[in-house]
C-alpha cells in the first residue's frame, strides 16, 4: 500500500485571524512536493498545521493519513503516526541532551504503543545507529551530548533537524525552509543529505525561497501560496521559473490572493 | 550500637530500695508509652532514657525554656503545629507497631515504581524501626574506623566520645538561634556524628543509608560533623523514596566544622508526605582555605523551610550552596541558602532552581552578608524558577548586606514557564506531554542533579517523571 497524505479545503486561524483559505494537497509517500510563495503567505502555517499546533486552530477542511484523521491526533500521536516536520526556527531544550531526547523520540516513534515509563531502546543500539547517522550527517559524536540546540549556530540547528529526519524515518516529512539561514556549503550539504535520507523513501513537502535545496531534490509537484491559497501546482519548471523570476507573475494573475496576502503580510 | 534504651527489668527490681535515678526510670517506662506533648518532665525522661551527662540535660532545659520564649517565625509559610499534640520521643520499638496495612496506598505504588527493595520499603514507611544494613555496612565500616574515622548516631558519639559532643555540640547552631533550633536542642534524638581526622580523605560518598534506622531519620535528629584540617568527606543523607511518617513535624539541626584546607560536602535529597513540615536549621563554619558545599533537593512535604548557611571566617573560605526544590499540589518550599563573608578573599556561590506544578508554591530566601573587613569577598547568586501552570507560584526573596566596600557581588533571578513552543517541538517528535514536561524540568535542574552521586540522579529523575504524570493537560 502506497501511504498517502492527503489535505482537503484545509482553513486555518491563528488567534481568531484566518490565514488558511481552503488548502488542497494530495502526497503520496515517494514523491517530492515543492511549496513556494511570497512571505506571510502561509507555507510554515501549513506545516504548523499538519503536526498540530496548538496555536493554529483549524477552522474547516481534513487532513488524514491513510485514511486516519490527524486531526484527531494529538502531536505526538501524529508523529507516532508517521508524520515529522524540520522546523524553520527549532527551540532550545536547555539542560536536555541530544542523544537523550533521540532516544525518546525514536523509542516512541518506532513502537507507537509504548506507554510512558516503559523500555526504551538498547542503549548500545541506538549509539550505534545514532553513531552511524552522524557519520553520514559528517557530525561529530560531540554533538550528541549537546543540549537539544542550546546555543546552536544556525548551520548547526538545521544539521540537528535533519538528523532526527534520518533517525525517525517517518512516512511524511515537512521540511520548513531547512536551508534558510545557511551558507552555500551547508545548504550543498543540507541538501544532499536529505537526498540521501529522505528522497523516494518518504514523502516530502519542501517550504523554501530558494531553489538550492530543489536541485538535489527535483520536486515532481510545486505548489505556489499566495493569500493562504495554492493558486499554482506544476512540476519542478515552476519553480524554475519561480526562483528566475520572482512572484510578478503569480502576484498579477490571482489579485484577490494577492489582495489578502498584502493584508496578512501587513499585520 | 548502644541504641537499646530500653529500662531494664533488673534494674527496676533494684530499684525499691533506691529513691532516685532507678525509681525515676521505672515511672518513665509507665508514662512513656505514648505520650504527647511538651513540657520539663518530658524533656528530663528523655535525657534520662538515654542516660545522659548532666551537662546534656541543662542544655536541653535551656532550650526547652528559650522554645517557649520563642515566638513562631512570622515570615516563610503558615505553621499551624499544636506542640501538645506531637509525640517527642518514641522508643525504636514503637515503631514496630504500626503496620503496613496502614501506610497509605499511593506511598506503596511510589515503592514500587522506584524499586525500592522489600526490606527498605518496610523501613521507609515507619512499619520496621531498623534496617538490616550491617551486611553492606560492615566493611565499609572497618576500613574507614583503621584511618580514624568516626561514624556513628548521635547518641551514641554522646556515650562513647563526650569530649568532641563537649566541645562542638550547639556552638555552630545555639539554641537561642531560631524556635526550631531550640525545640530540636531540648527534644533532639539520633542524628549523625561524623570525625573525620587531619588529613584523611574518604574517596567514597559516605551514606546516611548505610545506617539507616529509626534513630538515624527521627523527627528531631541532630547531625554534627567536624571535617579536621586537610580532611575530605563526602556525606550523603535521606533518599528520594517518599519518607511516610504519621508524625507531623520533622526538625533537624545539622552542624558542620570544617577546619583549615579541609572539604566537606553535604548533599540531601528529601521527598517527604505532604502532611510533613519540614522545618530545619543546617550551618557550617569554614576556616582557612577551607571548602564547603551543601547540595539540597527538597520535595514533598506541606510546607520545608531550610536555608543552609555556610558562615566562611578565615580568609579563602569557600562556601557553596546547590538547591533544588520541587513544590506540587498543597506543597510551599520555602528554601533557599545563607552565606556570610566574615573574613577577607572569601568566595561563595548559590545556586537555585525550583520548580512549582499543580497550585504548588516555591519561594527562594537568601541572605548574602558581607562584613566590615571581609575585602576581597566575591559572591554570586543564580536563582530560576520554572512555573508548569498558571495555577501555580513562585517568590523570590533575596537579601543582601554588604558591610565592605571592595567587594564584588552579583545577583540573577530568572522564572520562567514551560513554553508552548518547547513542549510542541518535544511532542510533534513523539514524546508525550508528560514525558516533554518531565524532560524539561529534568533539563532545567541538570545543571544540579548532575553534581548528585549517580544513582541519587537517577532515582531523582525518575522521580520527577513521576510527579509529573498526569500534571498537564
Amino acid at each position: 500500500m502506497t501511504h498517502v497524505l492527503k489535505i482537503e479545503n484545509l482553513q486555518v486561524a491563528v488567534e481568531g485571524k484566518p490565514i488558511l483559505r481552503g488548502v488542497d494537497l494530495e502526497i503520496k509517500h515517494g514523491e517530492t512536493h515543492a511549496l513556494m510563495g511570497p512571505n506571510g503567505s502561509g507555507k510554515s502555517t501549513l506545516g504548523q498545521a499538519i503536526m498540530g499546533h496548538p496555536k493554529y486552530e483549524v477552522t474547516g477542511g481534513t487532513i488524514t493519513l491513510d485514511g486516519e484523521d490527524l486531526l484527531e491526533m494529538e502531536p505526538d500521536e501524529r508523529a507516532r503516526a508517521g508524520m515529522f516536520m524540520a522546523f524553520q526556527r527549532p527551540v532550545a531544550i536547555p539542560g536536555v541532551k541530544m542523544a537523550d531526547f533521540l532516544r525518546h523520540s525514536t523509542t516512541n516513534v518506532r513502537n507507537p504503543e509504548r506507554k510512558e515509563g516503559e523500555d526504551l531502546i538498547p542503549m548500545k543500539d541506538f549509539r550505534r545507529e545514532l553513531k552511524d547517522k552522524m557519520q553520514q550527517l559528517q557530525m561529530d559524536m560531540e554533538f550528541a551530548r549537546r543540549y537539544v540546540n542550546d546555543g546552536f549556530s544556525g548551520g548547526e540547528m538545521k544539521r540537528a533537524e535533519i538528523l532526527q529526519l534520518a533517525m525517525l524515518q517517518p512516512k511524511f516529512a515537512i521540511l520548513d525552509e531547512t536551508d534558510s539561514g545557511l551558507d552555500a556549503d551547508a545548504v550543498r550539504l543540507a541538501s544532499e543529505s536529505i537526498a540521501d535520507i529522505g528522497r523516494e523513501k518518504m514523502g516530502l513537502l519542501i517550504i523554501t525561497h530558494h531553489d538550492k535545496l530543489l536541485v538535489h531534490n527535483p520536486p515532481e509537484f510545486t505548489h505556489v501560496m499566495l493569500g493562504g491559497r495554492l493558486v499554482e501546482t506544476g512540476g519542478s519548471e515552476l519553480a524554475e521559473e519561480l526562483h528566475a523570476n520572482g512572484y510578478e507573475r503569480i502576484r498579477a494573475a490571482y489579485p484577490e490572493a494577492e489582495a489578502e496576502n498584502l493584508a496578512m503580510a501587513g499585520e | 550500637m548502644a541504641t537499646d534504651i530500653t529500662p531494664d527489668k533488673n534494674a527496676e527490681a533494684e530499684s525499691i530500695g533506691e529513691i532516685n535515678k532507678y525509681d525515676f526510670r521505672t515511672e518513665t517506662e509507665a508514662v512513656f508509652k505514648s505520650q504527647k506533648g511538651l513540657n520539663e518532665e518530658i524533656v528530663r525522661q528523655i535525657s534520662a532514657m538515654k542516660e545522659e551527662p548532666e551537662w546534656m540535660l541543662e542544655f536541653r532545659l535551656k532550650a526547652l525554656e528559650i522554645f517557649e520564649s520563642k515566638p513562631m517565625p512570622e515570615w516563610g509559610g503558615d505553621i499551624d503545629i499544636n506542640f501538645q499534640d506531637i509525640y517527642y520521643y518514641l522508643k525504636p520499638t514503637d515503631g514496630q507497631e504500626k503496620s503496613w496495612d496502614d501506610v497509605p496506598e499511593e506511598i506503596k505504588e511510589t515503592f514500587d515504581r522506584l524499586g525500592i527493595p522489600e526490606a527498605e520499603r518496610k523501613f521507609l514507611a515507619g512499619v520496621k524501626a531498623q534496617f538490616e544494613s550491617e551486611v553492606v555496612y560492615g566493611s565499609v565500616a572497618e576500613d574507614l574506623e583503621k584511618q580514624g574515622v568516626i561514624f556513628t548516631d548521635t547518641d551514641t558519639a554522646l556515650k562513647e566520645h563526650p569530649e568532641l559532643l563537649r566541645e562542638y555540640f550547639g556552638t555552630i547552631i545555639p539554641s537561642e538561634d531560631n524556635k526550631f533550633s531550640a525545640l530540636n536542642s531540648a527534644v533532639w534524638s539520633g542524628g549523625s556524628f561524623i570525625y573525620v581526622p587531619p588529613g584523611v580523605k574518604i574517596e567514597f560518598p559516605l551514606q546516611a543509608y548505610f545506617r539507616i534506622n529509626a534513630q538515624n531519620m527521627g523527627q528531631f535528629e541532630r547531625t554534627l560533623i567536624i571535617v579536621d584540617e586537610g580532611a575530605e568527606i563526602h556525606y550523603v543523607e535521606g533518599c528520594t523514596a517518599p519518607m511516610y511518617s504519621s508524625d507531623s513535624l520533622h526538625s533537624a539541626v545539622v552542624e558542620v566544622i570544617v577546619k583549615k584546607n579541609a572539604r566537606c560536602r553535604y548533599t540531601t535529597i528529601q521527598n517527604w508526605a505532604n502532611n510533613i513540615y519540614n522545618l530545619v536549621t543546617k550551618r557550617a563554619v569554614c576556616y582557612a582555605d577551607a571548602t564547603m558545599e551543601w547540595v539540597d533537593g527538597n520535595l514533598g512535604s506541606q510546607l520545608t523551610m531550610k536555608y543552609p548557611a555556610v558562615y566562611m571566617l578565615e580568609p579563602g573560605a569557600h562556601g557553596e550552596i546547590l538547591s533544588i526544590a520541587f513544590a506540587g499540589n498543597g506543597q510551599h518550599q520555602d528554601a533557599g541558602a545563607k552565606l556570610v563573608h566574615a573574613a577577607p578573599h572569601t568566595t561563595g556561590q548559590i545556586i537555585s532552581k525550583s520548580i512549582s506544578k499543580n497550585g504548588g508554591r516555591s519561594s527562594y530566601r537568601g541572605l548574602v552578608r558581607v562584613e566590615e573587613g571581609a575585602t576581597h569577598a566575591k559572591n554570586n547568586v543564580v536563582c530560576d524558577a520554572l512555573i508548569l501552570d498558571p495555577e501555580s507560584r513562585s517568590d523570590t526573596y533575596p537579601y543582601i548586606e554588604i558591610m565592605e566596600q571592595d567587594v564584588s557581588i552579583g545577583h540573577e533571578a530568572s522564572v520562567s514557564r514551560i513554553g508552548e513552543e518547547q513542549l510542541f517541538y518535544l511532542t510533534s517528535r513523539g514524546l508525550s506531554e508528560t514525558e516533554a514536561s518531565a524532560m524539561i524540568v529534568n533539563g532545567f535542574i541538570e545543571p544540579l542533579v548532575k553534581e548528585l552521586p549517580m544513582e541519587y540522579a537517577v532515582e531523582l529523575n525518575r522521580l520527577i517523571q513521576l510527579q509529573m504524570e498526569g500534571s498537564v493537560g
